[in-house]
């Protein structure tokens, strides 16, 4: 079973888009998507030099992803009022680098994912040698504070999530 | 109420059409390789909304294919520009 | 012939839809907006991310809930262009940065009379003051 199914979740999940993409539930489509959702996690094992992810606790997975949604909410309003109505001259955009404790990959994929999607941030890389993410933020009033909530509502469920 | 939805549409169109004008106005003036490349990306993703906004003007699902079509080859465009820009010019 | 089953839409399905809408050109020529005005490339790549998921977000439910009214059944596979529009978007940003943050650096290097700059991560000031438009 394990040999089979290396990742049940991508295989629900692959299943699901061909349904979508189909937009039917017909014997003949649910066969053709199981097939698929076999076999395509099986060929693209090898691609994926740390294996599949994990995911220790579903439910924390989801909390942290309504709470990113909200976030990614909040700020897009905030990011167009900047557009909208401030001074580009008196914008502060900086790099600031952030010190990461995490050392998964499959969470510090899903951490650039949310940091991105999240608008008037941007993910540059991780710093090689002192482990530290490098961030660049559109307004930035207190550096500080995105050390505190990036580590603090971010990275440490992400540790929880997956590497437990 | 019959004319809330068709004016909604037209005003969500050209919303997106002077959206598509100002990124084709960076795309041209972009004084750096790296402003271009992402004017077009913004460019890819409003062409992709226009499609739906079409779909939904026509009722007609066809445009929801040529939406998706849209999104996969605008994310592959980019990215392998994104990487030319980043490893094309080493070798000097 | 759909603009009269336009007109047989109930209230609460055609206003929602219309909000949606309006709310998702504005987000989405906000976001273009930026792109145009803002004076610098670190400050422009943050115009799109709004285009990209508020505006989209906005306009896909929008397309969702009108075509499920229309064909009266729910009608939901906008949902994958939502799902690869999410799963895709944050790597052009960081891709896109990262080539503009490795290109201004060899900039940098190339020009004489310039240290390296190696206790400083990335040319922040120095880019910005120097007016790289």
């Amino acid at each position: 079973m394990k040999r089979l199914l290396p990742s049940p979740l991508l295989s629900l999940v692959l299943l699901f888009t061909w349904l979508l993409m189909n937009q039917s539930l017909e014997v003949a489509h649910l066969l053709l998507g199981t097939l698929l959702a076999i076999i395509a996690p099986l060929l693209a094992r090898p691609l994926q030099p740390h294996g599949y992810a994990r995911i220790r606790r579903p439910l924390a997975l989801l909390r942290l992803l309504a709470h990113a949604s909200v976030e990614v909410l909040r700020s897009c309003f905030n990011v167009s009022r900047i557009i909208l109505f401030a001074r580009p001259e008196g914008l502060n955009s900086q790099f600031i680098r952030i010190p990461l404790d995490m050392r998964s990959p499959h969470g510090l994929a899903l951490l650039a994912g949310i940091i991105n999607l999240t608008p008037g941030t941007v993910w540059v890389e991780v710093l090689p040698d002192s482990h530290e993410l490098a961030l660049h933020v559109f307004d930035l009033h207190d550096a500080q504070w995105w050390i505190d909530t990036i580590k603090g509502q971010y990275e440490v469920p992400l540790m929880e999530i997956f590497e437990g | 109420m019959t004319s809330l939805l068709p004016l909604a549409l037209g005003f969500a169109m050209s919303c997106v059409g002077l959206g598509i004008l100002f990124c084709t106005l960076r795309l041209l003036i972009g004084p750096s390789a790296q402003d271009r490349v992402l004017a077009l990306d913004t460019l890819w993703m409003c062409c992709m909304l226009l499609c739906l906004l079409l779909g939904m003007r026509f009722g007609s699902m066809v445009y929801f294919e040529v939406a998706l079509l849209i999104a996969l080859l605008g994310f592959a465009s980019t990215v392998a520009l994104a990487k030319f820009l980043m490893r094309g010019e080493i070798i000097e | 012939m759909h603009e009269q089953a336009w007109e047989q839409l109930p209230l609460w399905i055609s206003l929602p839809v219309s909000l949606l809408l309006v709310l998702g050109g504005c987000i989405a020529l906000i976001g273009c907006l930026g792109l145009l005005r803002l004076p610098h490339f670190y400050q422009r790549i943050h115009g799109p991310a709004i285009t990209i998921t508020l505006g989209a977000g906005c306009i896909l439910i929008a397309s969702m809930l009108l075509f499920s009214a229309l064909e009266t059944r729910p009608v939901v596979h906008e949902l994958l262009i939502t799902l690869f529009v999410l799963l895709t978007a944050p790597m052009v940003s960081m891709l896109v940065m990262r080539a503009a943050v490795y290109r201004d650096l060899r900039k940098r290097r190339a020009r004489p009379g310039t240290k390296d700059g190696e206790d400083e991560v990335y040319p922040v000031t120095q880019t910005q003051s120097r007016g790289d438009r």
